[in-house]
């Protein structure tokens, strides 16, 4: 298995739902508690695992704004992991999961500085590092209802710009749709694979057909008496 | 995709299930009033997700309600009742603690001795306000017209347009067919309401190929996503839409058969210039709207069914009148020169192609892209239809439209695009939400007297629809402390809050005695003028007495009207207490669902706070208002829920519409059911009932709907709601401005112009007042709502204020260089009222001549349990200190629309400067406030058990 997320620019909103279900959800998960300093003083911070980033996107031919959310892209050669000197840092066979053993991790940051997509932060108070665990605390839970198994990022999306699943499966939604609409690695020239795929924005529908009269309406004398019943 | 069933890894359980427990309640971290289901272990929140069943958001969320648990735990919650300690000023914000008993003695001694003399001496204003068929029956029966909840500083506009015309409206009264529409325009939606139905069906637009324009001078949140961003002008959507309605109207793109059918157009105008009638209906001998009928060839009762009325044509009438249909004038009016899209194009800062393109695809999509539903349906005649017809085109529009001063009028015009094309409560159109439609406008009007210990005759507010129903006295003046229903600002359905405290310290038209605000922020980010309002609250007399003598507030953070206030009655958190989003209210209904829903405790309060709802049924007792005690003068009810599960408005018909009837069986209407609580809670806090499919649709002509509205005692008949693309209401005040109204007249000659001039039968544009051009102040400068955050309420949260702390002023790139600053440059931003000082941000999605922040971010400094140095107070600022109160040119009128008086935040002119005389501080700052809360923690390692770590097996 290859669990990973589609994430989909298209029709992210920025709402920042993601980020804080993800807050919540993996406080007091099994990475958690994710710690916040100064929350309520001059220069809050804390550790998140996923971050929204929005940023207008200039061409010469066009301009849009875009949010872009990110996390741990679970990337198939991860140095995140060969960097790691406590074998804290470590990817599961099973599914492809990059985590990190809280019990091994000293925090010393190798890790965050060896990954380019800035997706690691180093908890403030516990000062072990935080990341994305897919919530493999939700999806592997059989006491909660089947189909809540999913990161909690997904479950929360309010546009649905979130998709999970195995990428190893042929069938699943998520490579259903990152075929259909042609997934996108994050700086593949940097040769992490990740597997996580982000969906750029179609081709806006900028024009229509229009429906026109020849016979213009030139003042109210024009106007064409029509019986119609009440 | 779920990874469901455990592989040889499996991590197993990670947490205790056995240890947490799950219960269903209603969001209130916005008011959106999504339906969300939070686990619980050890007493502390350790999950809120949405509530998959939940016909409003269907499971998802928001990322104010997933920092639900941030609010909880805040440090700014109040703890018990505070009175002001004697000898201190308000402001200064140093109380005493005093018992629940002591301070509803008080209290209640004191609006006991208001009740008896001058009822209208309490005014009792609500904010936020989710139960306001609550709050406005306690006004009524203490006998106080002056009560009104926040619409008329949030979005009256929007709601008073929608039901002058359409009998519904947008946002909560109806929203876009998400299911079916093919093109949708989102009008000026600052990221505001509704929050997650918005993005839920803006998901099901683009899967389904639908186009989605956005026409909004930023280009943030939804407008991102858009298929066409129009980046509009601020206050020139009305002069848009009326040159698309030009457009329309010359290609004769228009839906003849729906306005011959559903709207008053056919009806014949009397046209008489000068005369007390000229552009009322011409009508029969029993006040019937009168057409012409061509397959009689007579004039005949233009409600009548099967009748063949004329659309356009002018007659003589027999009492010697030359009458028009009201379409004959709508043709006359728009079609002319004047609103050519090349004339408009300028104006609006949209070229005239795009003008005329937009408004013919519209045309393509209605007329080309009909949708039918084949469902058989029963007209309000009876008559059968084998089918629905939709035309799938839909529009929302909030704030940007509403918070101008021309808004009431640019809302109808878009009302009126929409009518034209047949999209109203069709198949991929506008659709209602019951208990809307209802007949236009609603059929209750707002009580005009008041006495001594005698509740009103009816409600506070209420729907005008003459001169006669004004709530003035003999001499024309107000009698509102807000002036709503006054010459200035007839059709005020929500109240002009924004101007309570102005004329309560003015003593215009009268001083009060006691302020009472429930979860309202009028001493910060609710109020315009703020620093001025801030030196009314603390204004005294020449006695040295407050001019507002006693305020009391109530809401469940240390707000910044919390330190202007004499008693403070700390509310509960919405996790804490029963509520009742009702039917008699402001639903939760979806378009073909009637719902309603409850809040229940989930968390028991570790402070000593009441919910401000359990405290007025106290007070009601108390009080001895007739509907809350018995024969014997004693308390009736227990308490909020005995009340809410027992009181009934009329037979069979309460607070509450589900699981009613003493079984616990019946919907809608039925005797009250002791186990009503309990039936809502174990049915996840919500109700729904489902319209049958042909109550569908065209539900102002439906009569399967309109029977069934009736007997759910929605609306009043099961007669069609004719929709009223032309105003009489509106003229009938005009006639009033003119002078020649049959009835009462104004005599201010200020009244005189501004009914003359902008209460307009047909729809129209007019600059917005503080808009108006002017050299000095070149820029329009607005405020949006973060999606993250909910206005005050929310920037004291631990979690969502990392995501931002300081508002920025944003301003065109190019704009900027044209200013002389740069990103991140402080500068001084001016407006005729006042001046900030502000940093900024550039950016390219923005319309050359408009800036804009976010609201809800700026602090007056040591509130809300900020730190001294809180980005909020010190870098963070409000752009309501330019915001003038009143008019610019006119310091009697309120700030706002003349029709409906809603605030207009949005007509602020600025101009900037760099801000050479250094500081990177926000101006103004105050001196910090007392601290009334407890300890601030200084990190947060929030879990709700000990984490469990996954740990590495290889």
């Amino acid at each position: 298995m290859r669990l990973g997320l589609i994430i989909d620019v298209e029709t992210c909103v920025g709402c920042h739902g993601c980020a804080t279900a993800c807050k919540q959800w993996n406080t007091s998960g099994t990475i958690g508690p994710l710690s916040d300093i100064e929350p309520y003083g001059s220069a809050p911070d804390g550790a998140w695992l996923n971050r929204i980033k929005t940023f207008e996107l200039v061409s010469e031919t066009s301009e849009q704004t875009v949010h872009f959310p990110m996390s741990c892209l679970h990337c198939e050669n991860a140095d995140c992991v060969s960097v790691c000197p406590t074998g804290a840092s470590y990817k599961r066979e099973e599914d492809g999961i990059v985590l990190v053993d809280q019990d091994r991790c000293m925090g010393c940051n190798l890790c965050a500085w060896a990954c380019p997509y800035g997706a690691r932060e180093l908890d403030p108070v516990q000062g072990t590092m935080k990341k994305c665990t897919l919530c493999v605390d939700r999806i592997y839970d059989e006491r909660l209802p089947e189909e809540e198994r999913k990161p909690a990022c997904v479950l929360t999306c309010p546009t649905n710009s979130r998709l999970f699943g195995d990428f190893d499966d042929p069938q699943s939604e998520v490579s259903q749709v990152a075929a259909a609409r042609d997934g996108q690695d994050l700086m593949p020239e940097l040769g992490y694979a990740p597997t996580n795929q982000y969906l750029a924005p179609r081709s806006n529908k900028e024009k229509l057909p229009q429906r026109r009269s020849e016979d213009l309406l030139g003042s109210i004398t024009d106007w064409i008496k029509e019986a119609i019943a009440r | 995709m779920h990874a469901g069933k455990s592989t040889p890894n499996h991590p197993g359980q990670l947490e205790d299930r056995d240890a947490q427990q799950t219960h269903f309640t209603t969001c209130y971290m916005c008011a959106c009033r999504c339906g969300i289901k939070v686990t619980v272990e050890n007493d502390r929140v350790r999950f809120i997700q949405g509530n998959p069943n939940h016909p409003v958001n269907k499971g998802v969320l928001c990322a104010k309600g997933n920092a639900g648990i941030m609010k909880q735990e805040s440090p700014a919650k109040l703890r018990h009742p505070m009175i002001r300690r004697p000898g201190t000023e308000r402001g200064a914000g140093i109380f005493d603690p005093i018992s629940w008993d002591d301070a509803l003695e008080l209290l209640t001694n004191r609006l006991r001795n208001i009740r008896a003399s001058d009822p209208k001496k309490l005014a009792f204003f609500t904010g936020r306000d989710q139960m306001q068929a609550l709050t406005g029956l306690w006004a009524t029966q203490f006998g106080t017209i002056n009560w009104a909840a926040h619409g008329g500083f949030c979005s009256v506009n929007m709601a008073a347009a929608g039901l002058y015309t359409l009998g519904h409206s947008f946002w909560e009264f109806g929203e876009p067919d998400w299911d079916h529409t093919r093109y949708f325009m989102m009008w000026g939606v600052a990221e505001d309401h509704g929050s997650n139905p918005i993005k839920i069906g803006l998901k099901k637009l683009k899967d389904r190929g639908a186009k989605f324009v956005a026409v909004n001078p930023v280009r943030t949140g939804y407008q991102a996503i858009a298929d066409e961003w129009i980046a509009i002008k601020p206050g020139t959507d009305g002069l848009f839409a009326l040159a698309m309605v030009h457009v329309l109207l010359k290609h004769r793109q228009v839906d003849n058969a729906f306005l011959v059918r559903y709207t008053n157009l056919p009806w014949l105008v009397i046209d008489d210039p000068g005369g007390s009638r000229d552009g009322l209906f011409w009508r029969g001998e029993n006040n019937e709207p009168i057409v012409w009928d061509e397959a009689s060839d007579d004039f005949a009762d233009g409600r009548l069914p099967n009748i063949q009325p004329t659309l356009v044509g002018e007659f003589d009438t027999p009492d010697g009148f030359r009458v028009r249909t009201a379409m004959s004038l709508l043709l006359e009016r728009y079609l002319d020169e004047r609103y050519a899209p090349e004339q408009v194009a300028d104006r609006c800062g949209i070229s005239a192609a795009d003008i005329e393109r937009i408004a013919l695809e519209l045309a393509h999509v209605a007329f080309e892209e009909e949708i039918i539903i084949d469902t058989e349906w029963t007209d309000w005649a009876g008559r059968r239809h084998e089918n629905f017809v939709g035309r799938p085109v839909s529009m929302h529009a909030m704030r940007g439209i509403s918070a101008h001063s021309n808004g009431f009028q640019t809302c109808r015009a878009l009302h009126l695009l929409q009518i034209l094309l047949g999209t109203i409560d069709c198949p991929g159109g506008h659709l209602a939400k019951p208990p809307y439609p209802k007949h236009i406008p609603p059929g209750i009007l707002p009580a005009g007297s008041t006495a001594p210990n005698t509740p009103l005759g009816s409600p506070p507010l209420g729907f005008p629809t003459r001169p006669e129903d004004l709530v003035i006295d003999e001499q024309g003046q107000p009698l509102r402390i807000d002036k709503a229903y006054s010459w200035e600002a007839p059709l005020a359905n929500h109240g002009l809050m924004q101007s309570v405290i102005r004329n309560a310290v003015r003593g215009d038209p009268y001083p009060i005695d006691t302020l009472m605000l429930f979860m309202a922020n009028m001493a910060w980010n609710s109020s315009m003028n703020t620093a001025e309002t801030l030196k009314m609250l603390t204004a005294k007399s020449d006695d040295g007495d407050y001019k507002i003598p006693f305020i009391v507030t109530s809401d469940a953070f240390a707000s910044e009207m919390v330190n202007y206030s004499d008693l403070v009655l700390p509310d509960t958190t919405y996790l804490e207490r029963f509520d009742t989003i009702s039917m008699l209210d402001r639903p939760i209904s979806e378009p073909h669902l009637a719902c309603d829903a409850i809040r229940a405790p989930i968390l028991k309060p570790d402070r000593d706070v009441r919910s401000w709802q359990e405290v007025i049924v106290d007070l009601a007792g108390r009080l001895e208002f007739p509907a809350f005690v018995d024969e014997q003068g004693l308390p009736k009810y227990k308490g909020y829920e005995d009340f809410i599960v027992n009181f009934e408005r009329a037979p069979g018909i309460g607070f509450l519409s589900g699981w009613r009837g003493s079984d616990g069986k019946d919907a809608l209407v039925g005797e009250p059911n002791p186990r009503q609580w309990q039936d809502y809670v174990d049915n996840e806090c919500f109700f729904e009932h489902a319209l049958t499919p042909e109550q569908r649709y065209l539900r102002h002509a439906n009569g399967d709907y309109l029977n069934f509205a009736k007997a759910s005692g929605w609306v009043g008949s099961n007669e069609q709601i004719i929709l009223e693309p032309y105003s009489e209401t509106l003229q009938r005040f005009r006639l009033a401005g003119l002078g020649v109204y049959e009835g009462p007249c104004p005599k201010d000659p200020e009244h005189q112009k501004r009914l003359a001039t902008y209460f307009d039968p047909l729809p129209e544009y007019y600059e917005p007042f503080g808009a108006q051009a002017d050299d000095e102040f070149p820029f329009n400068a607005l405020t949006q709502r973060p999606m993250f955050m909910y206005h005050s309420w929310d920037s004291q949260n631990a979690w969502l204020r990392q995501i931002q702390q300081q508002n920025y002023l944003y301003i065109n790139e190019d704009t900027a260089s044209q200013c002389g600053v740069n990103d991140l440059d402080w500068v001084w931003v001016e407006s005729r009222t006042g001046k900030v000082r502000a940093q900024i941000k550039t950016m390219r999605g923005l319309e050359a001549n408009t800036v804009w922040t976010w609201n809800a971010l700026g602090k007056q400094r040591g509130t809300w349990s900020l730190a001294e140095d809180a980005k909020e107070s010190r870098a963070g600022f409000l752009l309501n200190h330019l915001i003038s109160d009143v008019l610019v040119d006119d310091e009697d009128r309120a700030n706002g629309d003349p029709i409906t008086g809603q605030a207009a935040w949005y007509d602020l002119k600025v101009k900037i400067s760099p801000a050479a005389d250094g500081g990177e501080d926000s101006w103004p700052q105050w001196q910090s406030a007392h601290r009334t809360t407890g300890k601030v923690p200084e990190t947060i390692s929030y879990t709700t058990h000990a984490n469990k770590n996954l740990r590495r097996q290889t």
